[in-house]
């Protein structure tokens, strides 16, 4: 039997169709893994509770506490520093709701808590070929397993706890080719802020984009997270990356991966997981590799993505220049040079070793500028230990910056990481959205090299300019 | 969900482009765990002084726009996080009805399970509506159709089981369940 050839996402999708789509109802599909935080998902407990259910399947369930949680260490007694009452019950909400129902939680106590989307690959609870969900929109992270992975709402997290699916209607496929070698100083959180920067913060709504090309397939693991981490900022559904040798060593790695004969015949499938042949996306767009600089957000959206060298374009409608006034920056004038205030390194998007080690480098024998205040969070128990083992912790904290305990931190300002208001923090997270790092806050997203650079010059920084006084 | 046939309102119009959930509802009020009482704090930043005053211009805070339930916004509406609270916050505040000419995937998805209707229109009509926000819109959901007193018509994409919960107040979760015998199959059938 011939078939038409399909691309990485037909596959994904075939596979877990459990009623096929029609006219008149979504397509029912089945959900491999769900991951849960204490932020979005109470209510999906209050939900299930009302209408006497219970999840069906909670062995496919995992959870951790991560966006409210504190940063700083407990007190003597053990006391963790909440930012609020509100967070603090919040937090023993997910604990009361995992313990009724039976489902994994990596809670404050685990050696293996940390943000949702740097744990479960980390565990090996990400594999490829499988549906992931979660109550984020940065579950797209886990497509540089070759999975199909997504964010949901709420009323949905309450969908999979009591079936296991969800309703969902086919997205349209964009494929993202990016080849050539990357310049020294620059690395896949550029590669991606460069593609959001192209396609524009809504040029990938209503696709899933399949990110392919030799500078894709050059990536390790975590850069192909940091990059399907940011497809949402550009709107898209879900981001993914073809599994490969790379993809199969990382898995290989984990403690709760498949082991021996049940991995052999993992890989096996997992070989058959990539684009067929002349399958056919809706969109394309190729981008070559030689054109992406370092690059950063002037704007209060992640698709006002700019090289550091190039002007700030000039406002062409009015919420450009909202977005000008906002930031207090001016068309014409190049970000670099820009002060800085703040430094954010972590997040889902760039709080994994390689990034905590991106950061080491450039901070080793140098200091964070006077006025600057710098905060280096890892993304989970594990980066810290083994950023720690390899003594980046000292290196951090000798260059004058803050080295904190794993969470979501200043990337969404819950839990008392703030920027204040009218400060500019260079930061590592992924969105830009006014307020978004505390009211009044003003950021501009970057790489970890980026960031620390910045921190180090006190100003906005161009990465290129460490490598040039390596060769010099 | 109680059905939704009908709505007829005035509009409060948002010129922004690209208003993102962090607009709609700022991350520092999802600590609760709850689903109500977020209309408050809906817009905050752009409604409320750092003193908690109101913000005299924002459309929200003027008292000709009190009670309207359609909102007339900027293109890509709901970018950026899956909060479901957006939603819930924009339906505490009153809304029934979101006019865009884009409105991002998971946001119109989390509208829609709470009964707040997407309504995506080309970028021209949503700016000629915009230039007349007085005047009495009448969405039908059976017909997909919004239309103005002057009698123009315009036609918005819903899909069939998005336009049948709504009418029904068919509750998707219920449907889900109903499928039960299907995902016992493919859990069999897949080694799930």
């Amino acid at each position: 039997m011939t078939s038409a050839p399909r691309t990485l996402y037909d596959k994904l999708w075939d596979a877990h169709v459990v009623v096929p789509e029609s006219d008149s109802a979504p397509a029912v599909l089945y959900i491999d893994l769900h991951l849960i935080h204490e932020v979005t998902s109470p209510q999906a407990f209050t939900e299930l509770r009302s209408r006497g259910l219970a999840p069906r399947r909670p062995d496919r369930t995992k959870a951790t506490m991560d966006h409210s949680t504190p940063t700083l260490p407990a007190a003597a007694d053990g006391t963790l520093p909440y930012a609020s009452a509100a967070s603090e019950a919040q937090v023993a909400t997910l604990a009361r709701n995992c313990a009724e129902y039976g489902i994994e939680l990596f809670d404050m106590a685990s050696a293996h808590r940390g943000i949702v989307h740097v744990i479960a690959p980390e565990q090996g609870f990400t594999q490829p070929g499988m549906t992931i969900v979660c109550g984020d929109s940065h579950t797209s992270t886990h497509g540089a397993f070759g999975a199909l992975a997504f964010g949901i709402g709420t009323s949905e997290v309450g969908h999979v706890l009591a079936t296991q699916c969800l309703l969902q209607r086919k997205a349209r496929t964009l494929a993202i080719t990016v080849d050539g070698p990357l310049a020294p100083g620059v690395g896949a959180k550029d590669v991606v802020l460069h593609i959001i920067g192209v396609i524009g913060v809504n040029g990938g709504t209503g696709h899933v984009i399949e990110f392919r090309g030799s500078t894709i397939e050059a990536m390790d693991m975590e850069q192909r997270m940091t990059l399907c981490n940011m497809s949402i900022e550009a709107g898209a559904r879900a981001g993914m990356v073809a599994p490969d040798q790379v993809t199969f060593d990382f898995v290989a790695r984990t403690p709760r991966g498949p082991k021996g004969a049940d991995f052999d015949a993992a890989v096996a499938r997992w070989r058959q997981l990539r684009s067929d042949e002349g399958a056919r996306f809706d969109s394309e767009v190729r981008i070559d590799a030689a054109d992406i600089r370092p690059t950063l957000t002037w704007g209060t959206h992640p698709g006002t993505a700019i090289a550091v060298d190039a002007p700030i374009p000039a406002a062409n409608d009015a919420a450009a220049q909202k977005g000008l006034d906002y930031m207090h920056l001016q068309a014409g004038k190049a970000l670099a040079g820009t002060p800085v205030d703040v430094v954010f390194v972590g997040s889902c998007t760039n709080g994994r070793l390689s990034d905590m080690r991106e950061v080491a480098q450039v901070l080793r024998g140098r200091r964070v500028a006077d006025g600057v205040r710098m905060l280096v969070v890892p993304g989970s128990e594990i980066v810290k230990r083994d950023a720690e083992a390899e003594g980046i912790h000292e290196i951090v904290r000798a260059a004058g910056a803050e080295w904190r305990e794993p969470g979501c931190s200043m990337c969404i300002a819950m839990n008392g990481d703030l920027v204040a208001p009218g400060q500019l923090a260079v930061s590592t997270s992924n969105r830009n959205f006014e307020g978004r790092q505390g009211p009044g806050s003003r950021t501009l997203l970057a790489s970890p090299m980026s960031a620390a650079w910045a921190a180090v010059r006190g100003q906005v920084a161009d990465t290129r300019e460490l490598f040039a006084q390596e060769v010099a | 969900m109680a059905g939704f046939r009908t709505l007829t309102s005035a509009s409060v119009v948002l010129r922004q482009t690209n208003i993102d959930t962090d607009q709609i509802i700022p991350a520092r009020f999802l600590s609760t765990t709850e689903r109500a009482g977020l209309g408050r704090n809906a817009f905050n930043d752009w409604r409320w002084q750092a003193d908690g005053s109101p913000v005299a211009d924002f459309a929200f805070n003027q008292p000709h726009n009190a009670g309207r339930r359609i909102l007339l916004a900027g293109r890509n509406f709901g970018c950026g996080s899956s909060r479901e609270h957006a939603p819930w916050a924009l339906t505490d505040l009153g809304l029934q009805a979101i006019v865009s000419s884009e409105i991002a995937d998971i946001f119109r998805g989390n509208a829609l399970k709470n009964g707040l209707l997407p309504i995506v229109l080309d970028e021209a009509d949503v700016q000629a509506l915009m230039q007349r926000p007085d005047d009495a819109l009448t969405v039908d959901v059976a017909t997909r159709t919004l239309r103005t007193p002057d009698g123009r018509v315009y036609t918005f994409p819903l899909d069939g089981f998005s336009q049948t919960c709504l009418l029904e107040g068919v509750d998707q979760l219920g449907y889900l369940l109903g499928r039960t015998p299907d995902i016992e199959r493919y859990e069999s059938e897949h080694a799930r």
